[in-house]
């Protein structure tokens, strides 16, 4: 089998191949749709929820801990997923947390991955004493767990969407660089760098156009499961009460709210945006277990 | 040897330096060091006389050595909230988190080797699928809400365990111990097999991985073919081979455990040491904040350098190379 899918292979881009691939898998499939209506959910949350939850005008405390399915005071509309201590609708909460949530996965990834791979590619590139600083350091890194090094920083930071991104940049381009230097490595010793040399081309050229687009198949598997894990991470953050402030609250923040509830039967507070944090997460991950499939056939993990 | 284990522990030793000299730059870089180190409500004279106290008027290396030198002799400040030295804190607290990672690794092997097993002598039965599907979830899954679902399924749900604090506990040796005691057990089990589900994940694939490497070997084709049992051949000649990288992983996971154990303990109100840093986070209680880091630090140094040290006793082919 693998010897005919390499005949496949060599009459159409290598990109289009991996695209049949993926799209062969059912579970890959379901996350990969999945992903993309919670990210359209995120976008277009203030238009298809009946509350702003953090506009104050619109929130009615005599309508607080409701169960799900109830009326508003008004009789306007359900709250299709019940009320949290402050009379918020928990369906209206979750459209919003999931706003902060992805930005914050999302965003801390492409910064960091933009960071990692170029700091990656300089220290295969350069090599050396650049080289053997750039990765003790991604080895001080990765040497301590994540949770430990992330209270760390947000412990001298404090609060804020920004410090949290800040501080999953700092924990997340580690895996870019070691990644990016790793492939670039192999990469740097091939016919076609050799040629761009003698070719006269700058050395920032041969980095970004020769070297770099080889680099993307591992790049990208670990860009798809680093935001699952970015976005857990942020969860537990501000689960702990160290990440996102009560003004921006994502879905870690609205478990952490629902939980002194809990104790006491009020389940939904707590559970639906837990739903919907798992939901999140499962999607990215079943997208990134087949992209690695696919685009890692040695199976580098 | 003896070369590698000078290199190895002057290596230890720098990365302990180094950390130290992080957390000491950002106890100096954001905000400043005068109200990190000393109360709010404190007057004038009294703080002018305990910036002198402190050193703080002295020039920044003399002021990290300074540092250093307390952190040598275990002296890092008075907490601002309970006002006993920060050091004497953590070292009280830690019992309880050793106690709740220790139980976890146990799970972790108790329940992660016999399942791994299963799935990598039967890779194609229905069960190893559901395992190894566990595994994944049990890896992608945040522990804090793994932890929310423990407590509404089996304290409010089912009403059958307490979901938060240490209950009953023996003093032995000078220190409380939970697992001595029934009520302690019934306390232990949720927060133990909450931290425990990554670890219990992480055992099923070492160990599945590690039977589907040794199965086809010439050596237990030679077993069966003696006519040993099949227990006998799993037991011994498949198991034997699979521990070296198993107790590996576990020594180097010990230290994350405790690192983790963070999220556990503030979702089980667990009285250790990850509840005392968070608390002292939300406080502002820097010299706790700083005696955490280091004593954690420390220790995460300690345990990576023992595992590689028991790595290089344990596997000649390691030694061999590293030597050359």
């Amino acid at each position: 089998m693998a010897k005919h899918e390499h005949a496949v292979a060599t009459s159409r881009s290598p990109w289009a191949v991996a695209a049949k691939q993926f799209m062969r898998s059912y579970s890959a499939m379901f996350g990969l749709t999945l992903s993309l209506i919670l990210v359209c959910v995120a976008i277009f949350a203030p238009w298809i929820t009946p509350q702003n939850p953090y506009d104050l005008m619109q929130l009615d405390v005599l309508d607080s801990r409701l169960p799900p399915g109830s009326e508003n005071g008004l009789g306007t509309y359900h709250y299709l997923l019940g009320t949290d201590g402050q009379g918020r609708d928990i369906y209206s909460g979750i459209f919003y947390g999931l706003r902060i949530s992805l930005m914050v996965g999302l965003g801390s990834a492409l910064i960091a991955a933009v960071l990692g791979t170029s700091l990656g590619l300089l220290a295969a590139y350069a090599g050396g004493r650049t080289d053997a600083i750039i990765m003790r350091v991604v080895d001080l890194i990765l040497s301590f767990p994540s949770i430990l090094v992330a209270m760390m920083i947000l412990a001298y930071l404090g609060k804020g969407v920004s410090n949290v991104i800040l501080t999953l940049v700092i924990l997340e381009w580690a895996y870019y660089a070691r990644t990016a230097r790793g492939q670039a490595l192999v990469e740097t010793q091939r016919e076609y760098v050799e040629a761009a040399h003698c070719l006269g081309m700058p050395h920032w050229r041969i980095m970004l156009s020769e070297i770099l687009p080889n680099c993307m198949p591992p790049l990208i598997v670990i860009a798809t499961l680093q935001v699952a894990r970015a976005i857990t991470l942020e969860a537990t953050l501000s689960f702990l009460g160290l990440g996102v402030p009560i003004t921006e609250p994502s879905l870690g923040l609205l478990i952490s709210n629902g939980f002194q509830y809990m104790l006491s039967g009020e389940y939904w507070i707590s559970l639906y945006p837990g739903l919907a944090l798992l939901l999140t997460i499962v999607a990215l991950n079943l997208v990134g277990d087949r992209l690695r499939d696919v685009l890692n056939p040695r199976g580098q993990s | 040897m003896t070369i590698w284990l000078i290199r190895r522990l002057s290596q230890a030793l720098v990365v302990v330096l180094m950390m130290t000299l992080i957390v000491f730059i950002g106890l100096h870089a954001i905000g400043n060091p005068i109200d990190t180190l000393i109360g709010p409500d404190v007057d004038q004279v009294q703080r002018a006389r305990i910036i002198q106290q402190l050193g703080l008027d002295q020039p920044l290396w003399k002021q990290y050595f300074a540092f250093l030198n307390g952190a040598l002799h275990g002296n890092l400040g008075n907490s601002f909230v309970y006002n006993i030295p920060a050091v004497t804190l953590i070292i009280q607290r830690l019992p309880a988190t050793l106690e709740l990672a220790i139980a976890a690794m146990l799970f972790a092997v108790i329940l992660g080797v016999p399942l791994g097993l299963w799935a990598g002598l039967k890779p194609n039965h229905i069960s190893s699928r559901l395992i190894m599907t566990g595994s994944i979830l049990g890896f992608s899954l945040p522990t804090f809400w793994v932890g929310l679902m423990l407590i509404m399924a089996f304290s409010v749900g089912l009403g059958w365990l307490p979901a938060s604090g240490r209950g009953e506990t023996v003093t032995v040796f000078g220190l409380e111990w939970s697992w001595l005691t029934l009520d302690g057990w019934r306390h232990l089990l949720l927060p133990a097999l909450n931290l425990s589900l990554f670890k219990i994940s992480l055992v099923i694939r070492l160990t599945r991985a590690g039977v589907r490497e040794v199965l086809p070997q010439d050596f237990i084709k030679f077993a069966r073919a003696k006519g040993l049992s099949p227990m006998r051949v799993i037991g011994v000649h498949v198991l034997r081979n699979i521990l070296i990288p198993l107790v590996t992983v576990l020594g180097l996971e010990l230290g994350s455990t405790i690192a983790f154990a963070v999220v556990t303990e503030s979702i089980f109100s667990w009285p250790g040491a990850g509840k005392l840093i968070l608390d002292s986070i939300n406080t502002l209680d820097r010299p706790v904040i700083v005696a955490y880091l280091i004593v954690v630090v420390c220790m995460f140094v300690l345990l990576n350098l023992l595992v590689d040290i028991a790595y290089r006793v344990l596997d000649p082919r390691v030694r061999l190379q590293g030597d050359q």
